[in-house]
């Protein structure tokens, strides 16, 4: 019975924090530039407000319009619940979860690249095929990422392998590992979350056609996902294992914060790539990923 | 001491990368100077007690690496006017992978070569093969002048790497001619870049091999 109540309240917590950090995104990019900038809660009453909204359906989508996002935002979900927090551990754990969570983060991207394709419009589609050409890249380098942190502990369950001791292969983890956030949350060297500009959108291209809480599920979503790899980014460097409980949480947070402010800057600072130059900076997260996985098979041979 | 050994002979490893995915010749070039000022800290770093020998050698190759060739090397750029555009035959991407698998090659090769126990842990041959696969890399897959004299410089940090397995016996008078052979050598092509552009306008080494009149 316990256990049900703590599925529960860190189901809440995930889906009540998550939006949470869109919100202090934009903040910090309005500050930078001089701006006061949309509540940080702004996310929360969008949602709200798509809520109540009705749905639009065209005439031409099959049910897989509305199951699309739905099977992405429980997949997601469920993800969230695989990742340990910290000194809480992770709400499910087993052998092997670690594929299992890369499989449901690999469901939510091709339900999502689904349900952009029902609307039977070719732009729409064309934001699902550079999704998921980004996707096979970026995934690449979480594959490497993954195993580079499964070798030092010999384990393949999130939870032990998210307590990595320090080792030098942290800073090239660290590097690969936020490339690929920015990537796979579509973050502004790959794609810019701002823009509609036509010929250069990637994942806003993908929604354009949901409306009303269908379109909420899906920002939710995102924002889900951007959570998730925050604390897998911060969990997979910092040495938190040794930390009490306490600090362990303060660290995590601050953590997820820093990612957050490092998001922020990098939105600020930078302006999107090329799309010619796109593979160059994955393919560079992936090697960034590989050497770390170098370092850890030759750290733990010698 | 093999710590930050290692740490710096990774820096240079990872400069290799950083060098196959630049796409324009400022950066290259800076790229490679960078990666043979670290590797001139190497000496000092490697040895107990600092001789003035290899104070001296340390000093000459960060200036001569750091300062001298890529002032050379821009000079060049400048006075034959080459727009700073790399045109790669081996695509980035594809060059960024090969130089990544050839890193990971030399560490491979470099665990089953029969070294001495006290080089068995550290990155010194592994850099040093890494470093000459890159230079091949960039000389066999780009086509401009300067962009192959880039490559051969670090083909020659990575034999520079190799040699310094040898520092107490090899006599430092070599490492000291060899960096005299190289500044010459990259004065000489910096001379021969010029001419190649007044003669056929283009610095395109593909040129080369048609005749003409």
């Amino acid at each position: 019975m316990i256990w049900i109540i703590a599925l529960v309240l860190r189901l809440a917590l995930w889906l009540l924090l998550a939006p949470l950090f869109p919100g202090l995104i934009n903040k910090v990019k309005a500050w930078v530039a001089g701006r006061r900038g949309p509540s940080v809660l702004q996310l929360y009453y969008d949602l709200a407000r798509l809520w109540r909204k009705k749905v639009v359906l065209s005439t031409l989508v099959s049910p897989g319009f509305v199951i699309g996002p739905a099977v992405a935002w429980v997949a997601l979900a469920a993800a969230a619940l695989l990742l340990p927090l910290g000194p809480a551990g992770a709400a499910i754990s087993f052998r092997g979860d670690v594929i299992l969570f890369i499989y449901l983060l690999a469901l939510a991207r091709f339900c999502t690249a689904w349900a952009a394709m029902e609307t039977g419009s070719a732009f729409e589609g064309m934001g699902a095929a550079r999704e998921v050409s980004y996707a096979v890249l970026a995934e690449a380098a979480v594959m490497t990422a993954v195993l580079s942190l499964s070798i030092p502990s010999g384990s393949v369950s999130l939870v032990t392998m998210l307590t990595p001791p320090a080792w030098a292969g942290a800073v090239l983890l660290a590097a690969g590992l936020f490339t690929v956030l920015l990537a796979e949350n579509c973050r502004v060297p790959f794609d810019d979350p701002n823009t509609h500009l036509e010929l250069t959108m990637v994942h806003e291209v993908m929604v354009l056609d949901h409306s009303g809480p269908l379109l909420g599920v899906i920002l939710h979503g995102a924002s889900i996902k951007l959570l998730l790899f925050a604390v897998l980014l911060t969990e997979a460097v910092l040495p938190m294992a040794k930390l009490p409980p306490l600090a362990g949480a303060v660290v995590l947070t601050g953590g997820v914060l820093t990612v957050t402010l490092g998001i922020a800057l990098v939105e600020s600072m930078l302006a999107r790539f090329a799309f010619k130059r796109v593979p160059l900076l994955l393919t560079t997260a992936f090697i960034l990923c590989l050497f770390a996985l170098l370092l850890a098979w030759k750290g733990g041979a010698s | 001491m093999s710590g930050t050994l290692n740490l710096l002979i990774g820096l240079a490893m990872g400069l290799n990368l950083i060098a196959l995915g630049s796409g324009r010749l400022p950066s290259l070039i800076r790229a490679m100077s960078l990666q043979g000022v670290v590797l001139g800290l190497l000496p000092l770093v490697m040895e107990h007690g600092i001789d003035w020998r290899i104070g001296l050698v340390a000093i000459a190759t960060i200036v001569g690496k750091g300062v001298i060739i890529p002032y050379l090397l821009r000079r060049a750029m400048r006075a034959a006017s080459i727009e700073s555009e790399i045109e790669p035959i081996i695509g980035y991407v594809p060059s960024l992978l090969l130089g990544a698998g050839s890193a990971i090659a030399a560490v491979a090769l470099a665990k089953t070569l029969p070294l001495l126990p006290e080089h068995n842990g550290s990155l010194l041959v592994p850099g040093s093969i890494a470093s000459i696969l890159t230079g091949f890399i960039l000389l066999i897959g780009r086509v401009k002048a300067i962009s192959q004299v880039c490559g051969y410089l670090i083909l020659e940090n990575g034999i520079y790497l190799f040699g310094l397995l040898l520092i107490h016996s090899m006599p430092l008078l070599v490492e000291a001619g060899l960096l005299l052979d190289l500044t010459v050598g990259v004065f000489v092509i910096g001379i021969i870049v010029d001419r190649i552009q007044r003669a056929f306008d283009s610095l395109d080494t593909r040129k080369l091999t048609a005749l003409r009149e």
